[in-house]
């Protein structure tokens, strides 16, 4: 997988919250449904500064109840339509690791 | 191999059901994760990018075959079929799944293993000379001495919430290959003017932001007085280590703003204070320790094989493998063999279930049932008949684990980087698989020779590449992933920390940096110079020169 380019956000790029799951610490996303998904597609995403404070109150709550560890905001961007993460880290998060989980070296 | 008595046993069960309570109760919503974070990681248990990541103790890197066949069965029942092993002679498993690890802690406890003090402000995994009660140079075991302070270390009450981490390595041999001076507190053994053994004592070495070399703080302490010195450096440290800034917190900055004569003296008056007999341990209960690492029953034979020399001489591909991953062994007809985690293109550290079962195998049917853990995230078996180093040259081939580059440039160091790191700024895994994929050809990597080069995703340094002779950091810019080169780093007897060439290399030029800056060894190392000799005659100007030429 090849992350070269990241872009650094803009100041009013949009945010969606990510977190960790309790259970397993996959990464998750903030649905719209006031749920949480494996898939940023699923991501709810705040256009602006306001939104985005809603939005990470909202996730703490969850936070908060149990089951979703450390929720924060993170920037965005949309392509066609469909939100995708900007930063290293974030790509990392949402794809796993580049390396892959397997060994090259099977038996 | 030490066992445990009836109390260790007895308190790794308890923190297995205190943990399992806990864990319950943080599913359950009764514990918050504020509350339930200093928990886990007194467990070992880290959050990481994408899932939790359990770090197991492997005290002082020795393992028994029945224990890496479990460490193998937990890789593929509760994880993804893989392990990693790190430059603490840790294991690491990057997927269990939270409610699973109560399950695995009793699987290890099973074989006397555990992940306490593998996180946190307290004395973490005691480390030593992978080839310790084997290596040829060796005054004593260091891994009696290992063992006595594993047991006094842990749950310590008093240490158990020190000012930072902290770290400590032993070893028994001049040849440093424990990275004593990057410890909190290393110890070497050695004997005085009449005959006695006893450490040199290190203190204040470290690396991450602020890399720096232990200072000797005592040159001979005898080895039945380390417990109570031990505890005195530790009690100097936990009143005047610094807690408001975690950058200065550590014992290294503690050494460098006091000086090492005034701690000394700190130290020397803390230890007066401590009775005689109240902490050190009697001689016979030295003697019951050191009896677990007994030598094992060697048959007498000549230290010659003709089997071996025919093997040698007949198949050069076994030869090479001989040349770099076979050490000389303190008993005639043995040797010391190297198991490298690093096939070109792979990822170092990490092995399958597969491969640490059958390597369990392989320590059973050709050795004592014996494994080491060293910290170049290499396994090391340490008592091979030379007559069967062929077959088990062979053996390894099938399990893709005969990469003839112990020592050299291929050998990488590399943490897990940005792509399993919370901490990390960059990856390092595909940095190291580039490189090593680079440096393919055998008969190149062996005309380069000995040389060490190390990878790390961020100045937490964890794959120590200050001490490599070719280290590479990680850093971000601006959203960048650029890799910054230090040449000169060395961590054996001689430790050094290296020095930054010049501006950093993006993820797709740092490969030819390094080509470019083994090239200029070549072209200008004299006879039978390794590349850190060469580094120190000449200086870094000449690769500077090249690396930078067209700028």
């Amino acid at each position: 997988m090849s992350i070269r380019t990241s872009r650094i956000p803009a100041e009013n790029t949009a945010q969606a919250i990510t977190a960790n799951r309790l259970s397993d610490g996959s990464v998750i996303y903030l649905t719209a449904k006031d749920n949480w998904s494996e898939r940023i597609e699923d991501c709810q995403s705040a256009p602006d500064p306001q939104a985005a404070k809603v939005l990470l109150h909202q996730a703490q709550r969850h936070a908060a109840n149990g089951h979703v560890v450390g929720p924060y905001l993170f920037k965005i961007e949309h392509e066609n339509g469909t939100p995708v993460a900007l930063g290293r880290r974030e790509i990392i998060r949402t794809r796993g690791p580049s390396v892959g989980t397997d060994l090259k070296r099977p038996i | 191999m030490y066992r445990y008595d009836e109390f260790d046993h007895a308190f790794v069960a308890e923190r297995v059901a205190q943990f399992s309570g806990q864990v319950a109760r943080r599913v359950s919503g009764e514990l918050s994760e504020d509350e339930f974070k200093p928990l886990r990681l007194m467990n070992g248990l880290y959050l990481q990018l994408h899932a939790y990541m359990l770090r197991v103790a492997i005290p002082y890197g020795t393992l028994a075959s029945h224990q890496l066949r479990k460490l193998a069965h937990i890789a593929r029942t509760y994880d993804h079929g893989y392990g990693h092993f790190t430059t603490r002679q840790n294991i690491q498993y990057n997927w269990p799944k939270l409610e699973d690890v109560p399950k695995i802690l009793a699987e290890l406890a099973e074989v006397e293993m555990h992940a306490i003090q593998t996180s946190g402000n307290c004395i973490r995994n005691i480390t030593a000379d992978p080839l310790a009660g084997v290596a040829a140079d060796e005054v004593d075991d260091p891994r009696t001495y290992a063992e006595i302070i594993r047991q006094w270390s842990t749950l310590h009450p008093e240490f158990s919430f020190l000012p930072r981490k902290f770290k400590i390595a032993v070893t028994g041999a001049p040849s440093d290959r424990a990275v004593t001076r990057g410890h909190d507190i290393g110890l070497r053994m050695h004997r005085n003017a009449d005959g006695e053994p006893g450490f040199e004592v290190m203190v204040g070495g470290g690396q991450g932001r602020t890399p720096i070399l232990a200072k000797t703080l005592r040159d001979f302490l005898p080895v039945d007085q380390m417990l109570s010195y031990l505890e005195a450096i530790l009690r100097v440290y936990n009143q005047l280590g610094r807690r408001d800034n975690i950058y200065k917190a550590r014992l290294k900055i503690m050494v460098e703003s006091l000086g090492v004569e005034a701690l000394a003296e700190l130290v020397e008056a803390e230890w007066a204070q401590i009775p005689d007999g109240t902490l050190d341990l009697p001689i016979e209960e030295r003697q019951r320790i050191a009896a677990y690492f007994a030598p094992p029953s060697y048959v007498d034979l000549p230290d010659e094989s003709s089997a071996l020399d025919g093997a040698i001489a007949a198949d050069a591909s076994f030869a090479a493998w001989v040349e770099s991953n076979v050490h000389e062994h303190k008993q005639p007809g043995y040797a010391i063999a190297t198991i490298s985690t690093k096939p070109h293109g792979g990822i170092p550290g990490d092995a399958s279930a597969e491969q640490m079962e059958a390597i369990a195998d392989l320590a059973e049917q050709y050795g004592f049932g014996e494994i080491r853990i060293s910290h170049k995230q290499n396994l090391i078996l340490p008592d091979i008949q030379k007559t069967d180093l062929f077959a088990l040259w062979q053996a390894l081939g099938i399990l893709g684990m005969s990469a003839a580059n112990a020592g050299r440039i291929s050998d990488i160091i590399a943490c897990p980087g940005l792509d399993y790191c919370n901490l990390a700024n960059a990856r390092s895994i595909p940095i190291a698989q580039r490189i090593s994929e680079r440096f393919s050809d055998l008969a190149r990597e062996r005309e380069i020779g000995d040389i060490s080069l190390n990878i790390s995703g961020c100045i937490n340094a964890c794959a120590h590449h200050h001490v490599a002779n070719i280290g590479v950091l990680g850093v971000d810019k601006k959203g960048t992933e650029y890799y910054q080169v230090t040449l000169g780093g060395v961590s054996n007897e001689n430790a050094a920390i290296g020095s930054i060439i010049g501006p950093a290399f993006d993820e797709w030029q740092i490969a030819d940096a390094i080509e470019t800056i083994v090239d200029v060894y070549l072209q200008q190392r004299e006879v039978g110079e390794k590349f850190i000799q060469t580094y120190q005659r000449i200086g870094p100007q000449p690769f500077k020169e090249k690396l930078y030429a067209s700028d």
